[in-house]
């Protein structure tokens, strides 16, 4: 399997993509918890920066992560350095493997991802990746649809890669507040047959949001998968699940250590056997089936959840 | 007393870490921390376990828990604040798969038990007794994130002492330390009280209760309101209590923690008088943090002179004279 997806950087890329489509057949295999790629902690040198709208691109040279990574998939940078006030992680999709290299775009929100921009070519990161639970394949044939609000299109250039070298049709609808906080248009341009880009303020493509598009392109998809902030999730969740599509949602939670140990990112989801669970987002995630997603209970203690009862026993 | 600077011990070129949990001896005094490391598997890609003194397993109850709700966790200064409410599937589980995967590891299982009620901290003595891989227990009686935060074992010495003399009953021969709470007015006698009952030694110190208002939503940043606060921004409180702890009952060993991200912390903490030490919060932004701090430790204590690491313990109350 090819060591290369989610890069398009400086290459033509309609010309990738026949490229792509015609040398590569990925299919995307389901990944059990068990068979993931184990993942490493390794010093990351930044070999590549660029902005890209309010985002910036980074590439790390990060040895052993993307050899088997998979999209969805994410990894965890230490911030401040040795003597940093942060102490926790700050976690962020994989959005392109190259070899031993790793893209990721990183959102400025607070103090640590601030100084993660301010990082020039040639510093150190403290990596740990890959991480979590990558997309799940579409049904054999199926078409896609993409649906990404602002840098949570960044898991989805790598994914939309393998699906049309797949053979699976893609469409696309990326949006976001405003034109500079949509990330990747470009790219989906080659590589989607119906690409749909909204911005609230109308600075770019269609004024709206992406669930103003998503109804007119769910007739044409098999399967759907989101990614962006949860009140997006749970609008395209329930659109998918109106139409009687499965739709994966790669959820965005606060994680204090990325690796499944201080149960920060958990959520209320339904499991196989129809009980429901505080799930990590960050080992049983962070991509889960939107219908499963308790979304109206996040930031509740349902009572009939796994474990609620005890917590009203304790005294 | 002022020892001067030759009455200290001389250089040696490496330092003896061997330590002890109660009777049991661990061959490095450098744990993970309850609640801060699951039950260890999780860890496995980034340390090697069976090195570590102990993997210290998150808090367990007799039945199931699903935790709080969410938000449970706000970055703070130096440290974070948190209010997980000990979810974990149970004592079952525990026994049925974690600690059996420690086993085959052939790592050592320190294990955190909590209860809502003396009796249960007894049930779940009962059913860890001769549990494979399991070195000590140690008894969480000061979990800020229970309910009825006025009814914290720890905060009362009647209290504490009841919870430890009926897990001493349950397991005559484990050992057992009492993990405290530094939100009391006397720690000392709170940790007297906790060897009364029968605990070989105490671990210190839990979280701080602690507080975020989020400025965004205008309500506190926790769905539970208030959490524990850890890290770094604990490490003086904690060293006071380790530290007086020590003063008051000088032959019970210690595990110290609260804020350990390196050697020269950990060392900090064994001259205060711990004779091991948990990592904990440090683990979140370095998964490795518990093998690192253990080998800056051994340089730390080789580099001051110390042949074994006993030498070190509560070596800087030489130096003091008054009481704590």
């Amino acid at each position: 399997m090819s060591r290369t997806w989610g890069i398009t950087q400086a290459i033509d890329l309609a010309e990738a993509h026949e490229r792509m489509t015609a040398t590569m057949s990925i299919p995307l295999p389901p990944v059990p918890k068990e068979k993931r790629p184990r993942p490493v902690q390794v010093r990351a040198k930044v070999v590549g920066v660029r902005v890209v709208g309010a985002y910036r691109e980074f590439t790390l040279h990060a040895p052993g992560v993307g050899v088997d990574a998979q999209p969805g998939q994410f990894i965890t940078l230490g911030v401040g350095g040795n003597s940093s006030a942060l102490l926790l992680r700050r976690a962020f999709a994989l959005s392109g493997v190259d070899g031993d290299t790793i893209n990721v775009v990183v959102a400025t929100h607070g103090p640590g991802t601030r100084w993660i921009c301010d990082r020039q070519l040639g510093d150190v990161l403290d990596l740990i990746g890959p991480l979590g639970r990558p997309f799940p394949a579409p049904p054999p044939g199926g078409a896609a649809l993409l649906v990404a609000g602002g840098y949570g299109a960044a898991s989805f250039v790598g994914l939309a890669q393998r699906l049309c070298a797949a053979g699976h049709a893609v469409a696309a609808v990326l949006g976001a507040a405003t034109g500079d906080r949509l990330y990747a248009v470009p790219e989906f341009r080659a590589l989607t047959r119906v690409l749909a880009v909204t911005t609230e303020d109308g600075s770019a493509g269609r004024t709206g949001r992406v669930t103003d598009v998503v109804p007119e392109l769910l007739p044409g998809a098999s399967v759907v998968y989101a990614c962006g902030p949860m009140p997006m999730l749970r609008a395209v969740a329930a659109q998918s699940a109106a139409y009687g599509l499965i739709c994966h949602v790669s959820v965005e939670e606060a994680m204090a250590c990325g690796i499944g140990v201080c149960m920060t990112c958990v959520l209320p989801v339904i499991g196989d056997d129809g009980t429901s669970r505080f799930l990590r987002s960050c080992v049983d995630g962070p991509v889960f089936e939107g219908a499963n997603v308790r979304f109206d209970d996040i930031g509740r203690l349902p009572d009939d959840l796994y474990g609620a009862a005890a917590m009203r026993a304790t005294r | 007393m002022t020892p001067s600077a030759d009455a200290r011990p001389k250089a040696v070129m490496g330092t003896d870490m061997r330590t002890h949990l109660g009777a049991t001896q661990i061959p490095n005094p450098v744990l993970t921390a309850s609640g801060c490391a699951a039950a260890g598997r999780e860890l496995d890609p980034f340390l090697d376990l069976t090195a570590l003194g102990a993997v210290v397993t998150k808090s367990v109850q007799l039945r199931a828990r699903s935790g709080r709700a969410t938000p449970r966790m706000s970055e703070t200064p130096s440290g974070m604040l948190n209010s997980i409410g000990l979810q974990g599937p149970g004592i079952d589980e525990l026994l049925r798969t974690d600690l059996p995967w420690l086993a085959d590891r052939g790592a050592r299982a320190m294990v955190s038990i909590a209860g809502g009620a003396v009796e249960e901290y007894a049930e779940l003595a009962t059913r860890l007794r001769g549990a494979r891989g399991m070195v000590a227990l140690e008894v969480n009686i000061s979990c800020p994130n229970v309910e009825s935060r006025g009814e914290v074992f720890a905060c009362d010495p009647a209290a504490a002492w009841a919870v430890l003399a009926a897990v001493r009953a349950a397991d005559p021969g484990v050992p057992v330390y009492a993990k405290l709470s530094p939100d009391v007015t006397d720690i000392a006698s709170v940790a007297r009280a906790c060897v009364d009952g029968g605990a070989d030694g105490i671990s210190a110190i839990n979280t701080l209760l602690g507080l975020v208002v989020d400025t965004d939503t205008l309500r506190p940043a926790l769905a539970a309101v208030t959490g524990g606060l850890s890290g770094p921004a604990i490490r003086p409180v904690a060293l006071r209590c380790v530290w007086q702890i020590h003063r008051a009952m000088r032959e019970i060993p210690i595990l110290g923690m609260g804020g350990i991200t390196s050697g020269a912390d950990a060392l900090q903490f064994i001259l205060a008088g711990a004779s091991a030490v948990s990592v904990g919060t440090a683990v979140f932004g370095d998964p490795n943090a518990p093998e690192r701090i253990s080998h800056e430790l051994a340089n730390a204590l080789a580099s001051k002179g110390f042949a074994r690491l006993s030498d070190a313990v509560g070596f800087a109350h030489q130096s003091v004279d008054f009481p704590a």
